[in-house]
């Protein structure tokens, strides 16, 4: 039994071996520390498990170690972190849970948002749009392998341009989207990108921070901090590219999470709506919803 | 029973309906963007000093003419362009004051017509409609008049938005296509009939026409290129780009034809007004086709990208599982939403988008250190300079900076009496020996004058040479005895047209 034991382990078969071995052996601290050390380099998002060895080590106890990945999950789970992935690519990918000291609030985040609904609405669809110009096809958050850039104008104008759409589809309604001036809460949400001013001049050459771009750009440097793009360039307002725990994060986390939202509000999407902007292969969208459970059937 | 029966004794309904209020709707946002204009005005007595001399209106009027029609495909008009070539007018109108004074006044109506002090930089204007169902509604009309959007390298430029060209224009709600088709027809009647008075100003503003459609297909362009799958490449981007191709086709046919007539105006004309303001309006229906051949390009140049994005998206191999699409299911449902509705969407997707932040805590310890930490010195010089070590290089010109004076002296010609290269050459001889081959070198350059240099630089007269056939009869130099003179330049003729083509 014994020899069967130590083959196990030498040849690197963990499951059926290792696993009740470990549950007999007691955690040790030294096991704990090193939880907690694999659950800290999660924590620093910008860190690569390819520069630091360590990193690499403690990853690769986690996939072979079962109990120690038990610990490393429940550490962070005290901690309240949710673990998305742990992988040589992406790392320790972890994230805030809901409430947790970890996450972030819109009110630390930009100082204005807190007293204004559309400065609030503004940073929010930033960050949205900047996933959905990262991520254009369904097939690009699905596939692990690709990589996605986006530069800072392309968002703003691919915004705009949504806009622009549902402006003209307003005016060919002959609808009056001017809103009411006493309820500010009811006013399409497209037309408060659409007033915002793009960009501006400013005394220190600096991008206006209550512009559009301005807004952008500091969406993109705040999810660069995070460990989520990578600059690449300065070209139309600065240029970036996605990185792993990006795809993870918007797609297990954040993607989801809006859309229950919205289906809470009652609204299903992939309606008249998206098929005036996708309007070719409906085919992939109708699968595509099949899949994502969705209660559509047109 | 709870609910209210009719109320028949209410008296006749205040409004005729949404549908006879929708144009007052719409008159009322076209005045309204006349206001801001007005307001210029009116605010100038606010200002410290005395203003009262400027027509404010008018500079703003101006500031939006140039703006439009230095709107690139690309960019827009400069800023630091824009003010100087406001100053002139505004010279003009108070010319005992300074210049700084002028520039003031210019960057005040600029930054007032982009509205530099709102967040939104643009304007707002309150007006009344009545619902249909009969209850009065005031609703807010947001315009812009100058945009400022961002251009290569980070740079801001500024472009006049639809409303201020229809503004200006004064074709309120109208038709790109058509109202550019009307204003060119206009301007062949007037032509045939010789009235060019009125056709440079349906020139002028089948301009702007001009200007505004190339912005709408710009426009409709840039969505194209962003992503394939957001157009119907099949059908309705190839027929738009076919339209494009045969509007520009079009157009240059027609323009065409109307340059040949008025360069046929231009030069029958005996009047010199006549001759002159056919001259004018040569350039702006050249400017025209201009415009439209770099539409023509960026219209070529659709198709290859396409087929460039197509062969990327298309042709990979599917992925196994299907994803959310985050426009299509997310983007797409919330932006016509009301705020409210859609706060909550993005509020949820920013909570769990952005990912995580380590707290930062202080240590009192280490705080103590930071506030007592006196600043760093920063160096204001930096490192010193090495003293360069100079050595004089010898002088191997072939003529020395006399003889070149003394040459120059000599080709000092009036512009009624030029003279032979002959007797110039002898006179060179008696005031040197050396000096014949520098005037032969300088004529012989004449004999093909840098008329474009002259031109940009605004010169004042050009040195010229002509051989007629004479033989040159010299003992040092052989060929021809040139005629040589001088040629006067209408430098502010030049100069003038220099800011019209640029």
């Amino acid at each position: 039994m014994t020899d069967d034991h130590a083959d196990g382990t030498a040849w690197g078969e963990p499951d059926p071996v290792a696993a009740p071995a470990g549950a007999k052996a007691a955690v040790t601290p030294a096991d704990a520390a090193d939880a907690a050390r694999l659950v800290a380099f999660g924590l620093q998002p910008k860190l690569g498990p390819a520069r630091d060895q360590e990193y690499a080590e403690l990853l690769r106890r986690y996939r072979d170690d079962p109990p120690f990945a038990r610990l490393a999950d429940a550490v962070a789970a005290g901690l309240g972190l949710v673990v998305l992935e742990v992988s040589p690519r992406a790392g320790m990918a972890v994230t805030a849970a809901e409430d947790s000291v970890f996450a972030v609030r819109m009110g630390d985040y930009a100082r204005r948002a807190s007293a204004d609904a559309g400065d609030r609405f503004l940073h929010g669809l930033a960050h949205l749009a900047v996933a959905a110009m990262a991520f254009p096809r369904p097939e690009d958050l699905a596939d692990d392998a690709y990589i996605g850039r986006v530069t800072v104008n392309g968002v703003d104008a691919f915004v705009r341009q949504a806009c622009r759409r549902l402006e003209e589809r307003a005016a060919e309604q002959g609808e009056n989207t001017d809103p009411a001036s006493d309820a500010p809460g009811l006013e399409a949400a497209w037309r408060i990108w659409a007033r915002r001013s793009a960009t501006g001049a400013t005394k220190d050459a600096r991008r206006l921070a209550g512009s559009t771009t301005g807004i952008v750009g500091k969406a993109v440097a705040f999810l660069t901090d995070s460990g989520f793009l990578q600059r690449t360039g300065d070209d139309s307002g600065g240029t970036y590219r996605t990185t792993a725990r990006y795809q993870l994060q918007v797609r297990d986390m954040a993607g989801g999470a809006a859309m229950a939202e919205l289906l809470e509000l009652g609204i299903v999407p992939v309606s008249d709506g998206t098929a005036s902007l996708l309007p070719p292969e409906d085919s992939d969208d109708l699968e595509l919803v099949a899949d994502a459970g969705l209660p559509f059937h047109s | 029973m709870d609910t209210v029966p009719p109320q028949l004794s209410a008296g006749p309904r205040p409004a005729p309906g949404p549908a006879a209020d929708e144009g007052l709707a719409r008159r009322l946002r076209a005045l309204a963007c006349t206001a801001p204009l007005h307001d210029l005005d009116a605010r100038k007595a606010n200002l410290a000093g005395e203003y009262s001399v400027y027509g404010m209106a008018e500079v703003a009027l101006a500031a939006i003419d140039l703006v439009t029609l230095n709107m690139d495909f690309d960019t827009g008009a400069d800023h630091e362009q824009i003010v100087s070539r406001l100053i002139p007018r505004i010279a003009a109108q108070a010319p005992q004051r300074p210049t700084a004074e002028h520039e003031r006044v210019a960057r005040w109506v600029l930054e007032n017509l982009i509205n530099v002090g709102s967040v939104d930089r643009g304007f707002r204007a309150v007006y009344g409609t009545f619902a249909p169902d009969g209850s009065y509604v005031r609703r807010d009309y947001d315009f812009k008049l100058i945009e400022e959007v961002p251009g290569y390298g980070g740079a801001v430029y500024l472009r006049t938005t639809d409303e201020a060209v229809n503004v200006l224009v004064g074709a309120l709600d109208t038709d790109v296509t058509s109202a550019q088709i009307a204003a060119e027809v206009k301007l062949e009647v007037l032509i045939n009939r010789g009235r060019l008075a009125d056709a440079q100003l349906a020139a002028e503003q089948a301009r702007y026409r001009t200007v505004q459609y190339s912005e709408t297909l710009r426009r409709a362009l840039e969505a194209t290129r962003r992503n394939v799958r957001a157009v119907d490449w099949l059908n309705a981007v190839p027929d738009m780009i076919a339209e494009a191709l045969d509007h520009v086709a079009d157009r240059y046919r027609h323009e065409n034809a109307i340059l040949t007539n008025i360069r046929r105006a231009r030069d029958e004309s005996e009047d010199p007004e006549h001759k002159r303001r056919a001259a004018e309006l040569v350039d702006i229906v050249k400017d025209c086709i201009r415009r439209h051949t770099q539409l023509q390009s960026r219209l070529l140049e659709a198709g290859p990208l396409f087929r460039a994005e197509q062969d990327r998206q298309a042709f990979a191999a599917p992925a196994a599982r299907a994803g959310l699409d985050l426009y299509g299911q997310l983007v797409a449902p919330v932006l016509p939403l009301p705020l409210e509705q859609a706060l909550r969407v993005t509020d949820a997707y920013f909570a769990r988008g952005t990912g995580l932040r380590t707290p930062v805590s202080v240590r009192v310890a280490d705080l103590v250190d930071i506030l007592l930490t006196p600043p760093m010195e920063r160096e204001h010089l930096g490192a010193e300079m090495p003293e360069p070590d100079l050595i004089a290089t010898p002088d191997d010109s072939r003529f020395s900076e006399e003889q070149l004076a003394s040459a120059m002296e000599l080709l000092d010609l009036p512009s009624d009496a030029p003279r032979r290269l002959s007797g110039l050459l002898a006179e060179a001889r008696r005031r040197d020996p050396d000096l014949p081959y520098l005037v032969a070198l300088l004529a012989v350059h004449a004999a093909s004058p840098p008329v474009g240099t002259a031109y940009r630089q605004g010169e004042q007269k050009l040195l010229f040479a002509v051989d007629d056939g004479t033989e040159l009869d010299d003992p040092e130099f052989g060929g021809a005895d040139l005629i040589v003179g001088t040629a006067l330049l209408d430098a502010a003729g030049m100069a003038a047209d220099r800011t019209e083509a640029a």
